[in-house]
């Protein structure tokens, strides 16, 4: 018998755990001399009263949706890929190679072939990693650690010395082509009578991650392929007398996370920059470890738990500006996140099946 | 390349070796024990910040260096609470220490000095100053020699020392002492250790506070001996390359010096050139970044002699199944 109702261990412990990492916030922002509850009123001001604000949350929100997914479709196979960082950069490669020079008929077309390719390179920067874990027991967290700065310093040599326009300066490559914009909330709502904030970076692969996050649904529930990756991630012994090969579903799982890392650059290069930039994650490959874990690994979790931290990130943002608290701070509520829900989880699980026993002990 | 360059640039991987090689056997000692530790760059961050500001603060550089391990002692005891007491994902916690510590440091050293997250820049005795050899001076024109002692072998801060130290010492506790047999065997098998009476816990926390501490003197070395002060992120993901020598080493004292000392003598290449030419292939600086990754994957993927780690690493240890 389970020690405790279902919904305790998807809602109420993932509940209690944010509330400690925001109740350790709060005592940080104390501790700097800031008023925490002028501090949240600021952020939910700045994430949600206006169409901008709004928009800036959503563009967040579909960075961390496709960040969350990879690691958690690695999660299932009980594997830890770090490297979403290093995947999402690469991705961003394959997108700039896919704007930069071809003169597409329509922007979606453009956006097919450009998902695809950020698919691919992020997939084929998960492939060695995945690949040695599976073939030479190589740790996968270690090797996705060094990939992804091995990614960073290849993604800084194809700026420096290939991709950056003559006489720029800046390491980073010229602006895509007309043909490769993607429409914002701006264009897309205005039909509609719906009036949104021009300059705000939301657009149309909001709605891709949400359908990514639903394919994730599919895959991880519903199909064969689903099963043997949850079964593998149960009982690797299980898993191989059921005739499941592990050395299939690792290099599968993997890919198919890598390439949902990778994807995360449709957002912010091809929808927000318009061009590649040297850092243009920001991070967000390590976010989505923090919205995978809050988010148990489910597809619908992720979406919400990107949500929040989109709502983070854009009220972070507002902080900075209006209380001279630093961006920073969102990193650390970051951290507090990883910390409660992933690594002392058994210190909440533990008092709260202990209630439950006693309720249930009580009753019967 | 002249005598001089060369002695210039053994001299500069002397120094960028030494936060290496000190957060390398922080690493040896948490996972000889059986406890991964993705978390050396926050504990490195976190005391390089608190030994800046801390020695900015009072001028005084020592007791910049206590709470520096201070701090870094903290983080690894976190590590040890979520890792070893509640039994969670020892990489998911080394994760968020690097978090907590690249967001706190910003955080509070904004609001305590108002320069952008830095710390006041250190001088005097607010920072490690070079340890003259005796005789530095008068011999340094000795050909060859003369370089080598005086500018090599003499002129380093104290850290640097303590540094090279700390191999031979961590050899001898680890392979010549009680502790070190126990420890080795509570990363190998804590099943026999716990059978034998000895408290696989107290082990385990003396190793990550061991950890803490040899992660706080590297921090303290980044922040007031190579640099004078605290610059945002300044590790710079060196955590991640102690990491990586360690596996290069395979968990042993002495080859976590040499691994280190390689490492510390690509990054001085690195900063002296922009790209170096070898058997006429042009390699790009990038390249030069990338190479201590690069060869750790490699010596993970087995190829070239296989690192194989302490057996019950990462694996928290349950008395009863």
């Amino acid at each position: 018998m389970d020690k405790m109702p279902k919904w305790a261990d998807v809602v109420l412990i993932p509940l209690i755990n944010f509330a400690l990492a925001m109740l350790v916030s709060g005592l940080v922002i104390l501790a700097i001399g800031k008023d925490p509850i002028v501090a949240i009123k600021t952020m939910i001001e700045g994430a949600f009263y206006t169409t901008n604000g709004i928009g800036y949350t959503l563009y967040y929100t579909t960075n961390f949706i496709f960040t969350g997914l990879a690691v958690s479709v690695a999660f299932h196979a009980r594997m830890f890929n770090i490297g979403g960082e290093g995947q999402a950069l690469l991705g961003g490669l394959g997108v700039a190679l896919m704007s930069l020079w071809i003169d597409w008929p329509h922007w979606t077309v453009a956006l097919f072939f450009a998902t695809a390719s950020a698919a691919l390179f992020g997939a084929a920067w998960a492939f060695i990693p995945a690949w040695l874990q599976s073939k030479r027991g190589s740790h996968i967290v270690i090797t996705t650690i060094m990939f992804n700065f091995i990614g960073f310093s290849v993604l800084n040599y194809v700026l420096v010395n290939q991709l950056r326009p003559k006489g720029s300066m800046d390491p980073a490559t010229a602006s895509f082509s007309p043909s490769a914009q993607l429409p914002t909330f701006n264009e897309m709502l205005a039909p509609l009578g719906i009036e949104f904030s021009k300059h705000s970076p939301a657009n149309v692969t909001f709605l891709i991650a949400l359908l990514a996050a639903f394919l994730v649904w599919v895959l991880i529930w519903h199909t064969k392929l689903g099963y043997q990756i949850r079964g593998l991630g149960h009982s690797d012994t299980a898993a191989k007398y059921a005739g499941i090969s592990s050395h299939k579903i690792i290099m599968i799982s993997m890919l198919i996370s890598g390439g949902l890392a990778g994807m995360m650059a449709i957002n912010n290069v091809m929808g927000e920059a318009e061009r590649l930039v040297l850092n243009a994650t920001e991070g967000a490959g390590f976010i989505g470890i923090a919205v995978a874990l809050m988010g148990r690994s489910h597809p619908l979790g992720v979406v919400i738990a990107a949500l929040l931290f989109g709502f983070l990130y854009q009220g972070g943002a507002e902080l900075a500006l209006w209380e001279n608290i630093p961006r920073e701070l969102v990193v650390v509520i970051q951290a507090l996140v990883i910390l409660f829900t992933g690594a002392l989880d058994n210190m909440v699980r533990g008092p709260v099946e202990r209630v439950f026993l006693r309720l249930r002990g009580g009753a019967s | 390349m002249d005598f001089l360059t060369i002695i210039q640039i053994l001299d500069s991987t002397l120094r960028l070796a030494t936060p290496l090689l000190l957060a390398c056997l922080a690493g040896l000692f948490s996972e000889r024990a059986g406890i991964f530790d993705i978390g050396l760059e926050g504990k490195m961050l976190a005391a390089a910040f608190v030994s800046a500001a801390v020695a900015a603060v009072t001028g005084s550089v020592w007791a910049g260096l206590m709470a520096g391990i201070g701090a870094s002692v903290f983080l690894a005891l976190l590590h040890g609470l979520a890792s070893i007491t509640f039994r969670g994902d020892q990489l998911i916690s080394g994760v968020a220490i690097n978090f907590l510590a690249a967001g706190l440091t910003v955080v509070i050293g904004q609001s305590w000095f108002r320069i952008g997250g830095r710390t006041p820049a250190l001088s005097g005795d607010g920072r490690f100053l070079p340890v003259e050899w005796p005789f530095a001076d008068a011999l340094r024109e000795v050909p060859i020699i003369g370089g080598i002692y005086s500018e090599l072998i003499s002129g380093h801060t104290i850290l640097v020392y303590v540094a090279l130290l700390a191999v031979p010492l961590s050899w001898y506790v680890l392979f010549r002492t009680r502790f070190g047999l126990r420890l080795r065997a509570v990363g190998e098998n804590p099943a026999a250790v716990d059978t034998a009476g000895i408290s696989v816990i107290r082990l385990r926390y003396s190793a990550v506070i061991i950890a803490g501490v040899l992660c706080g003197l590297a921090g303290a070395y980044l922040a007031t001996g190579l640099a004078a002060g605290f610059v945002k992120d300044m590790t710079a993901g060196r955590g991640f390359i102690a990491l990586a020598a360690l596996i290069f080493a395979k968990w042993r004292p002495w080859h976590a010096l040499y691994a280190t000392l390689l490492f510390g003598l690509l990054e001085a290449i690195g900063n002296r050139y922009q790209s170096i030419e070898i058997l006429g292939i042009t390699l790009p600086g990038q390249f030069m970044q990338a190479l201590p990754y690069i060869l750790t994957v490699v010596i993970l993927a087995g190829f070239v002699g296989k690192a194989i780690p302490p057996r019950a690493g990462g694996e928290p240890y349950v008395k009863e199944r």
